[in-house]
């Protein structure tokens, strides 16, 4: 598409200077051969100012959080919650919402389907997730409907990885209390129609959580334009630290779930006969929370503010793009997910090679590629797979180091075909 | 040479692209599936005795190379050998994989097998090339018609 000339040129994307910013990058792997990373939707490497922050908070601000009267409690506690804050711009949070912090993406869920479980499911009612979901986005729920005496359905893919929306209508019933569907598929890269499915639940008097772990750190987050109740995201797949989560709630429903775990912080008065549990967020915050990597997150959230998650999507779209077409022509590759809107990871097999033979010479090139089922099983007896070979981008991630990854792949081809 | 284009030997290439005693056996005396939850692998080891001798065995399943290539290697190694020799075949395969890298071979004892030395390298594929050795141990001294070992 030529660019009207009444358009400001946009400021383009200078990913060199970014990779400067990720310290890993430059080092070599196996015998000196230069770092190509691609393994992004496990775990996203970490920018200088991350690292920095967590060093920081440790050797110049370290105390307890909420406990204290003393001069570093407070400040800890202001770093804690000015995390909070940055974490709500990044996800755009919506008046009435609230963001708690959790352990992980996988805590997120099994809080949500803990506390709305016991407070709004119930015998006969049914939870609806789909075909594509992380093993964290079923488990959690077939353990609910187990213990609710409900009833787990299933939204079916397409083969080219899409949701079937028909059946998506057809599933959804009075019956049905959540709709649990990832924004982003870590195992085909498929970008699901988010704001469509909780506008339809919204008709259908069911609520929705939104697994966002693989498409935060791809793209501009808008609570507004989503319109889930329950969104979560895990700190380390968007530049930061391992270790904390984000659960993004609707504070009307979080007020009505009982707590989940139970301890420090999360009390306002405590006797033997009675606990009065504290508002939320701290509500759900039970113990000391993991401060140095709820800071480090606010960190990364500012990091990828400042880049502009919009050019990101751009820059990764270009890889997304390239890549495919560069994949399809290497002979005997099968990509894995071929929906018309994808981000983050390509999935694929080749006729020749098993994925980790694939994964294992592409790791004595420097490629690091992950091989497996990638927590995803459904996924793979869908397409009657054991398992695929599965690159992922992240916004650091360049043309060349692609380049890299086919040149690998015709190294296996030689070996194996 | 790399390490890895070491461990990918020749002969490994030669049993994943060709394996010997591949396929479905009629009328076994044990089938031993054999699974590895961390990568989702599964194979069938398919057992036939006459008498204590180790009379037919064969594999199916989907596998990556090393544990196809363990698993044909395997076969023609144990045909026509008593339970007690495929037993010491399994021990010997077995303390090789779990030796350091740099540890000598028993080539006396393992034979062409020793082609996996490679592996202890790369100790994520250690499982890999002894998953279908487990399925076979198991269906040496088990009784039950069918049954599941892992690697895990
Ligand atoms: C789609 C999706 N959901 C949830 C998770 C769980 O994230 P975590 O393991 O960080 O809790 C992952 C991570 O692999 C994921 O890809």
């Amino acid at each position: 598409m030529a660019a009207s000339a009444l358009e400001k040129p946009p400021a383009p994307y200078d990913v060199e200077r970014v990779r400067g910013d990720f310290p890993i990058l430059s080092r070599t792997v196996r015998n000196g051969k230069k770092l190509v990373y691609l393994d992004n939707a496990a775990t996203s490497q970490k920018p200088q100012c991350v690292i920095d922050a967590i060093s920081r908070y440790y050797s110049q601000d370290n105390a307890n959080v909420h406990r204290g009267v003393h001069y570093l409690s407070q400040r800890a506690t202001d770093l804690y919650e000015e995390a909070r804050h940055k974490i709500n711009g990044f996800l755009g949070t919506v008046v009435g919402c609230e963001t708690i912090f959790t352990r992980g993406a996988t805590e997120a869920i099994n809080l949500v389907a803990n506390g709305f479980g016991k407070g709004f499911v119930n015998a006969g009612d049914e939870v609806l997730i789909s075909h594509m979901e992380h093993h964290s986005n079923i488990v959690p729920w077939q353990m609910l409907c187990e213990a609710r005496g409900a009833t787990l359905r299933v939204i079916p893919i397409n083969d080219d990885g899409e949701l079937i929306m028909e059946e998506f209508d057809r599933l959804l019933n009075g019956r049905t209390k959540m709709v649990a569907v990832t924004h982003v598929s870590n195992a085909l890269g498929t970008v699901n129609p988010v704001a469509e499915i909780c506008r339809k639940a919204r008709e259908a008097g069911a609520k929705v959580l939104i697994d966002g772990a693989q498409s935060a750190p791809h793209m501009p987050i808008d609570m507004k334009a989503i319109g889930a109740d329950f969104f979560v995201a895990a700190g380390h797949k968007m530049c930061g630290p391992t270790g904390v989560g984000v659960l993004y709630g609707r504070a009307e429903l979080l007020d009505r779930m009982p707590p989940w775990q139970g301890g420090g912080d999360m009390i306002l008065s405590v006797t033997f006969e009675k606990t009065v549990y504290a508002h939320i967020p701290a509500r759900f915050e039970a113990g000391t929370p993991p401060i140095a990597e709820v800071i480090g997150l606010g960190e990364a959230a500012d990091y990828l503010t400042k880049l502009g998650m919009d050019k990101v999507a751009a820059h990764e779209h270009d890889l997304m793009v390239y890549g495919t077409g560069q994949l399809k022509q290497v002979p005997g590759v099968t990509i894995i997910g071929n929906a018309k809107e994808k981000a983050g990871a390509i999935s694929f097999t080749m006729d020749c090679a098993h994925p980790h033979d694939i994964g294992q010479l592409l790791d004595d090139e420097g490629v690091a590629i992950r091989a497996g089922h990638h927590c995803a099983q459904p996924v793979m007896q869908r397409y009657g797979l054991a398992a695929t070979a599965r690159a992922s981008f992240g916004l650091y991630n360049t043309r060349a180091e692609i380049d890299a990854l086919i040149a690998g792949l015709h190294r296996v081809r030689e070996m194996f075909a | 040479m790399s390490d890895v284009r070491a461990m990918y030997e020749q002969v490994i290439l030669d049993h994943n692209k060709n394996p010997r005693n591949y396929g479905r056996m009629e009328a076994p005396d044990r089938i031993v599936d054999g699974f590895n939850p961390l990568c989702g692998d599964t194979l069938k080891v398919y057992l036939k005795f006459d008498g204590d001798t180790v009379a037919d065995v064969k594999f199916e399943g989907h596998g990556c190379a090393i544990s196809k290539s363990s698993a044909s290697l395997m076969t023609t190694s144990v045909k026509g050998k008593t339970r007690a020799e495929a037993q010491a075949l399994f021990e010997a395969f077995h303390a090789m994989l779990k030796s350091d890298h740099t540890a000598p071979v028993d080539e006396a004892a393992l034979g062409k097998l020793r082609v996996f030395a490679g592996v202890r390298e790369f100790p994520v594929r250690v499982k890999c090339a002894t998953l279908p050795w487990h399925a076979l141990a198991s269906g040496l001294i088990h009784d039950l018609p069918e049954e599941t070992v892992t690697t895990e």
